[in-house]
């Protein structure tokens, strides 16, 4: 479950996470409710899980108390359409072969454990002028000081990566899994 | 707008400020000073403007965005925000309205999330708060009209719209609709929509338990769910419905859960020991108690139990096994019972290696001294199966020095078992919890002893009232009671004392566990349960259990009711009634037993609220005859119920506050009678292994405290008239005896009597001389603020030599104030000399003059309304004191109000000046910050109340 909580479990509970939740997940039938009551290892009772099923594939969110079920798996579904169009067509290797951009995605939807956006133009807008820039400038990877001029020169949105201030502990609603 | 981030902007590289115009950035700024905001919330006091700046943006998201600010903020402290909520409402209401632009509708629906976030921040601010709550009762009802069920978001903004209808101020169209909506989550055959459903259920069962009478049918369909989670839900659900009636039947069904929970799902903390350990503390005590009762009288199978039992002795020792995990008292103390009662059952581990695991438990320090006798209570019936016992010797050494009175008791009674291996064995036989055992009431074992002791010159026992006579007419004597808690003296000495002494002294052992938390009424629950008037209960009870599984005349008119709703739902489902279906109606009949009836709705577990510590009526006096029976058949049950003694208290609170209730002190009377009888022996438990009986014991450690004087120097009157005024003023409460002047001849004291509709004033005049007192005359100076009427009954100008004659006054307040002075003079003349006045005066509080006014919350509500008087202000409490319930018993015992009703962490108080001018108060806990809300028709009393108030808080 990657960036549930920056800095905080490590490595091999994050897995321990992502392989409990599977299990959990993979043992439920369609006709059965899709949320879950958290258990010790996601933060204890306040804590659930809401998911989603698409074909082979598992959305997992795990929020706590302050968010509506419903409210959550309506936003998997704005997360998966977005996704869509996006790659256009999605498919799993999209996802495993750009996770970064799944992430930038997420970014756009769920900041710092918060509900931000939920617009599907606009995230598709956000992400594909991101994808101009990354273009333009070959890539995130380019020099720092190059980046910077391009986002002054371009007004283009790439605080999100600058002004993260790390995510407290929060709710997370969180992108995982994928089979 | 964003100064913080212009400052700290720079340093990453960005200095244009044209940034800000930018939507997606002031957005994204918005969260980041949110997340400064939770980081140092002080150091960053002034983004709280900016954040409302964020609020009025003119673009959506920046204002969405500010939405979880605010929402966090108001979930810290409601109160704060009141004022926003004009702007939450008018929020929602254009978007409900459609005034959005049209990208921001999903599925056509306008900005749910937006709509979400709203409802939840006005849940929130409208919580309890009537004048909050009627602002947003339009748009609410729009939102539920608006509310077109064609998509599942709907349902999303549906749900919470229902939700807050159920959490704020009430109103009953909107609570009509809501359940409504209900309703269409329930029947929906959508299962994450009927998983909603009975989470809605769920809130609101506790305003409205007919509700679930509506749904009974689907509730019982949903307890058969395949779907472990929807079960789980049902079965939170009906926890909440638990009342007497269908406790056993609910218990089971968890217990049936518990079972197949087993098998099919991993995470065991569905089962009843997560109802324990996650409700715990604040979960009715019935619960634990019911279930503990299931396990000791079992079901009809014998081997099932045994399976049952040794089941649960097992999840506990795993549970024990655990490091570093910390459970809620009351679990442990339903762990200690069943490894106490039932350990025997199990084949590997021994009775040594259970007292181990118990003796851990014991030397933990976050362990409540409560917990910790029932601990040993179990340790003191595992002893006699333990073969080798090291530590229950290190056990007793440890806990006979124990500064707990009652873990040293429990520590002494089990040393001398200890050493009477027979005795302890006959005492504590195997699975016999729930058999009663003959005992001796009347103690006459202990009559030869008592003679013994006579005869060498001890001082014969007195009755109480007889001791208390003595104390009063002591005018100098030595104080017995802690310092620090000699509040009696100002209001609950005299008629009460018994009970205001012995709080006294309780309270100086565990202040913060009185009545105040519902722990200490376990014990009187557990007892209820064994113990009756007419003996030992279980039987009866078993019976009833079985009564609430098939009630002959409730059941049939709750089929009815069922048939009903079926044929509502489908005809034909009606007609060709099935065998299973007869079965759920006769479950659903034992679920719902209670649950239509006013009388039963009282029952009902309001797990989270505190308006439990103050039990009914009906309620003392039953745990009286369970208190009676116990103090006399003390034998066994002392040791299935450890803390006899904290049952006491609560049992004295009880008497408190109830106090005119005549029983209850007869009772008292009979009861400290017992205690000091087995005072005058030596202490009991060097004689236990004698007398047989541990019995008394109990109670002789805890009298020893208030062991009242017996000092021969009855200096100021003579006892018979005392007496026979003690007699008056045992029926109100009155204040201690001062002496207000004094000569050679004779002394005159007064006290007060704080009578239902007057204060009434009384002097006593006693003669110390040898000769009479002619011409004896009292009269009080009229005076500015008072009424004062002669009370009639005494006019005789003589006191006979060695007499004493009393005048009393009836005081009236005229108009309100804080304090006053009544002075008068007395005449008096000895034989043969020449006439003697003398001046006195008495202080006059205000708070002579209030008394409780016993309203319900609903006239409480109108009178509210029709007061245009009041006084707002914030008191800071000292503090020891800086809690809801303690504020509140402050409030209740020094300034005598009547707690009408409390709400979450508001507290609704009510009081009337003499003769008639009431005064409400309304009053909220924000830590240590008490807000007081005072209303009255007088214009000044409020003030004068407030500064009394204030008084009392700040401890001074």
């Amino acid at each position: 479950m990657p960036g549930l909580q920056a800095g905080s479990p490590p490595e091999e509970i994050q897995q321990q996470i992502v392989r409990e939740t599977f299990h959990l997940v993979l043992k439920r039938d369609d006709n059965i409710c899709n949320f879950l009551e958290g258990g010790s290892l996601i933060g204890g009772a306040d804590y659930k899980l809401i998911y989603r099923h698409y074909a082979t594939l598992y959305f997992v969110f795990c929020v706590d108390s302050s968010e509506s079920e419903l409210g959550i798996l309506d936003l998997i579904q704005v997360f998966v359409e977005t996704l869509d169009k996006c790659f256009e067509n999605v498919c799993e290797l999209d996802l495993i072969f750009h996770m970064d951009k799944v992430h930038y995605i997420l970014q756009e939807v769920v900041m710092g454990g918060m509900v931000l956006e939920t617009n599907m133009n606009e995230i598709v807008a956000q992400i594909e002028a991101q994808n101009r820039l990354e273009k333009s400038e070959g890539g995130l990877s380019a020099a720092p000081a190059r980046a910077v001029s391009a986002v002054k020169n371009m007004n283009l949105p790439e605080i999100p990566r600058n002004i993260n201030i790390g995510d407290l502990n929060i709710k997370v609603p969180n992108l995982s899994q994928f089979v | 707008m964003y100064n913080l981030l212009r400052e700290s902007l720079p340093q990453m590289g960005f200095e244009d400020e044209q940034l800000f115009c930018k939507e997606i950035i002031r957005r994204k700024a918005v969260l980041a000073l949110y997340k400064f905001h939770l980081i140092a919330p002080n150091q960053v006091q002034h983004i709280h403007i900016k954040f409302q700046k964020a609020l009025c943006d003119r673009d959506v998201g920046v204002m969405a965005a500010s939405l979880h600010i605010y929402h966090r903020m108001i979930k810290e402290n409601s109160s704060g925000y009141k004022d926003l909520t004009g702007s939450f409402v008018t929020i929602l209401k254009q978007v409900v309205g459609g005034k959005l632009p049209v990208d921001f509708n999903y599925h056509s629906v306008p900005a749910p999330w937006l709509q979400i976030q709203l409802l939840r921040i006005l849940r929130l601010l409208g919580k309890d708060d009537q004048r909050t709550s009627e602002l947003m009762y339009d748009v609410l009802d729009e939102s539920l009209r608006r509310a077109e069920l064609n998509h599942n978001v709907t349902y999303a903004i549906l749900f919470e719209c229902v939700h807050t209808v159920y959490s704020i101020y009430p109103k009953s169209e909107l609570l009509e609709k809501a359940a409504k909506c209900i309703g269409k989550f329930v029947l929906s055959p959508k299962i994450n929509l009927k998983y909603l459903g009975l989470k809605a259920l769920t809130y609101v069962i506790q305003q409205d338990p007919t509700l679930a009478l509506q749904h009974q049918m689907t509730i019982i369909e949903c307890l058969d769910h395949p779907d472990p989670i929807i079960k789980r839900e049902t079965l939170e659900l009906l926890y909440r419905i638990t009342n007497a009636q269908n406790i056993t039947v609910i218990v089971q069904k968890m217990l049936e859960y518990l079972h197949q929970s087993k098998e099919e799902y991993i995470i065991v903390n569905l089962t009843m020991n997560a109802v324990f350990s996650v409700g715990g503390d604040v979960m009715n005590p019935d619960i634990p108690n019911n279930f503990l009762r299931l396990l000791a009288e079992g079901f009809d199978d014998e081997t099932e139990d045994q399976q049952l039992r040794l089941y649960a002795v097992q999840s506990y020792l795993t549970l024990l096994d655990v490091e570093n995990v910390f459970y809620p008292q009351r679990f442990l103390q339903v762990m200690s019972w069943v490894l106490g009662e039932y350990s025997y059952l199990l084949d590997k581990e021994t009775p040594e290696e259970v007292i181990t695991k118990l003796y851990k438990l014991l030397m933990n320090d976050s362990i409540s001294s409560e917990t910790k006798a029932w601990l040993i209570a179990a340790v003191t019936k595992l002893t006699p199966q333990a073969h080798s016992s090291n530590i229950v010797e290190r056990l007793i050494q440890e806990f006979t020095v124990s500064l707990d009175t009652c873990l040293r008791q429990h520590a002494f009674e089990l040393k001398h078992l200890y050493e009477n291996a027979e005795l302890m064995k006959s005492l504590l036989p195997l699975n016999k919890s729930c058999e009663d055992m003959v005992v001796d009431a009347s103690l006459s074992f202990l009559d030869s002893h008592v003679a013994e002791a006579l005869s060498q010159g001890a001082a014969p026992y007195k009755p109480h009232h007889q001791r208390q006579e003595e104390k009063l007419s002591q005018e100098k004597g030595l104080n017995f009671e802690p310092y620090g808690l000699s509040f009696s003296s100002s209001g609950f000495t005299g008629r009460q004392s018994p009970a205001g002494i012995s709080l006294g002294s309780d309270i100086s052992g565990n202040s913060a566990e009185i009545g105040l938390k519902e722990t200490s009424s376990l014990k009187l629950e557990g007892i209820q349960k064994l113990w009756g008037k007419e003996g030992y209960l279980p039987k009866k009870e078993s019976k009833t259990g079985d009564e609430t599984e098939a009630p002959p005349v409730s059941q049939e008119s709750i089929i009815e009711n069922v048939d009903q709703t079926i044929t509502k739902k489908d005809p034909s489902q009606a007609l060709t009634q099935s065998k299973e279906e007869k079965e759920k109606q006769l479950l659903a009949s034992s679920l719902f037993v209670g649950l239509g009836s006013e009388s039963t709705v009282n029952l009902l577990g309001k797990a989270d609220t505190i308006s439990h510590k103050f039990r009914r009526k009906s309620k003392v006096k039953e745990a009286i005859s369970g208190e009676k029976t116990s103090a006399h058949n003390m034998t066994r049950s002392s040791f299935s119920s450890p803390t006899n003694v904290t049952y006491e208290e609560d049992y004295y609170l009880d008497n408190l506050r109830d106090g005119r209730d005549k029983e209850l002190e007869k009772f008292a009377l009979s009861e400290e009678l017992l205690g000091s009888e087995s005072l005058s022996e030596p202490p009991l438990v060097e004689k236990l292994s004698e007398c047989q009986q541990p019995a008394p014991s109990l109670f002789a450690d805890d009298m020893e405290v208030f062991h009242p004087p017996r000092s021969t120097s009855a200096s100021l009157a003579s006892e018979s008239s005392l007496a026979s005024l003690l007699e008056e003023t045992t029926e109100h409460m009155h204040s201690d005896l001062t002496e207000v002047c004094n000569t050679e001849t004779m002394s005159l004291s007064s006290y007060k009597i704080w009578k239902d509709d007057c204060l009434l004033m009384v002097w006593l005049v006693s003669n110390k001389n040898g000769s009479e007192l002619e011409g004896v005359n009292l009269e009080i100076a009229p005076a500015e603020n008072f009424k004062i009427t002669e009370q009639p009954g005494c006019c005789l100008p003589i006191i006979e030599a060695e007499n004493t004659k009393n005048f009393q006054y009836s005081v009236q307040m005229e108009k309100p104030f804080t304090e006053g002075n009544l002075s008068g003079f007395i005449n008096y003349q000895m034989m043969n000399t020449h006439a003697v006045q003398l001046e006195f005066s008495v202080n006059l509080s205000l708070l002579d003059f209030i008394r409780p006014l016993k309203i319900s919350t609903e006239d409480f509500g109108k009178l509210w309304l029709s007061f245009a008087n009041d006084v707002k202000q914030n008191v800071k409490m000292s503090e020891s004191q800086a809690a809801l319930p303690s504020a509140l018993k402050t409030l209740q015992r020094k300034l005598r109000l009547h707690v009408v009703d409390i709400i979450g962490s508001e507290g609704l108080l009510a009081c009337q000046l003499l003769p008639s001018i009431p005064c409400l108060l309304h009053f909220r806990v924000h830590g240590d910050v008490l807000a007081l809300w005072f209303r009255s028709s007088c214009s000044t009393l409020p003030d004068y109340l407030l500064y009394q108030c204030q008084k009392v808080m700040e401890g001074s």
